[in-house]
């Protein structure tokens, strides 16, 4: 499989994307759900250059990775909003600076 | 020609996509933006030949994640106005960072070459004239066959963990239990208290207290 447009664009598409997904942690910083967006933008970012290693050296090993980082992500994503949602039923806000009762 | 021009007509959309999930005011417009951001990568998953990773990125990110996140985003009541207080606040060191992270990845990349491996002799390459959900499949189940059951278990401790933190434990209704009011005694129950003239009745500790 060739790659459309060669092995390097699809480093810096998905290192921007990287980029804006870490941007995006520091945007918002209080609101816990688009963290959690950001982090699944990271996450992609990953997976696009797993994917287009993959087509490059002809090697499905990528792939496979791809898809366990798919089925990771999809725990992580299930497990923190459910944390995010007995947050809110306990505190009533999702600010991230509430979250201070382990502080001592 | 034309698959480069659609490489980067959708590369173009994921990224201004990418930058409304974090941008948007609503936090609603925000996933249906990261919708659109699956959308498109699944697409240059398409192109890099990764077809069926392309369709499990539809189908259980677009279809089960984002919803997932939707349904978190609607069900809680938050001022999400008031979430966004310290975005212009943080914007410069987010910027500086980003920068930063930027530069450093851009001269990684540039200065990527490929080393030229050789491979063809393992169990991974692929093999012309096989598709890719075939290829994929003939790897997971032999080669990978462990970290797949694995994968399963963490997928299945993932939905316990949520189960088990989102459940609120309810009274349960009450119940006839015919053991139970057999064993009840008229003694253990039920009290004589004769009544003084004009001194009121006190009544004395009851040995059994349930109620059946």
């Amino acid at each position: 499989m060739i790659l459309p447009a060669g092995l390097n664009a699809y480093l810096v598409v998905a290192a921007l994307l990287l980029v804006i997904g870490i941007f995006g942690i520091f945007l918002n910083r209080k609101n816990v759900i688009v963290i959690m967006m950001s982090i699944e933008l990271i996450l992609l970012a990953a997976n696009l250059n797993f994917v287009a290693f993959s087509g490059a050296l002809h090697d499905m090993a990528g792939q496979v990775f791809t898809m366990f980082v798919l089925a990771v992500a999809a725990a992580e994503a299930a497990v923190g909003l459910a944390i995010v949602v007995v947050y809110f039923r306990n505190r009533g806000s999702i600010e991230v600076e509430d979250v201070t009762l382990m502080k001592g | 020609m034309i698959p480069t021009i659609f490489f980067y007509l959708f590369s173009v959309i994921l990224l201004a996509s990418a930058c409304m999930v974090i941008t948007a005011r609503n936090p609603v417009h925000s996933v249906l933006f990261l919708i659109v951001c699956f959308l498109n990568a699944a697409a240059l998953f398409v192109m890099a030949g990764a077809e069926f990773l392309a369709m499990v990125l539809v189908i259980v990110y677009v279809g089960a994640v984002a919803v997932l996140f939707l349904f978190v985003v609607m069900m809680l009541d938050v001022d999400f106005i008031a979430l966004r207080e310290g975005f212009q606040r943080y914007m410069p060191l987010g910027l500086t960072v980003g920068m930063i992270l930027m530069v450093e990845v851009g001269l990684t990349v540039g200065g990527f070459e490929y080393a030229g491996v050789g491979h063809g002799d393992h169990a991974t390459v692929m093999l012309p004239g096989s598709t890719d959900a075939s290829a994929l499949g003939n790897l997971i189940y032999t080669h990978y066959a462990y970290v797949f059951e694995l994968s399963g278990l963490l997928l299945l401790i993932a939905m316990i963990g949520a189960i088990v933190l989102t459940l609120v434990e309810r009274t349960p209704p009450r119940r006839q239990d015919i053991s139970r009011q057999h064993a009840r005694s008229v003694a253990g129950t039920l009290t004589m208290v004769k009544a003084e003239l004009g001194a009121g009745v006190t009544l004395p500790e009851p040995r059994e207290r349930e109620i059946v």
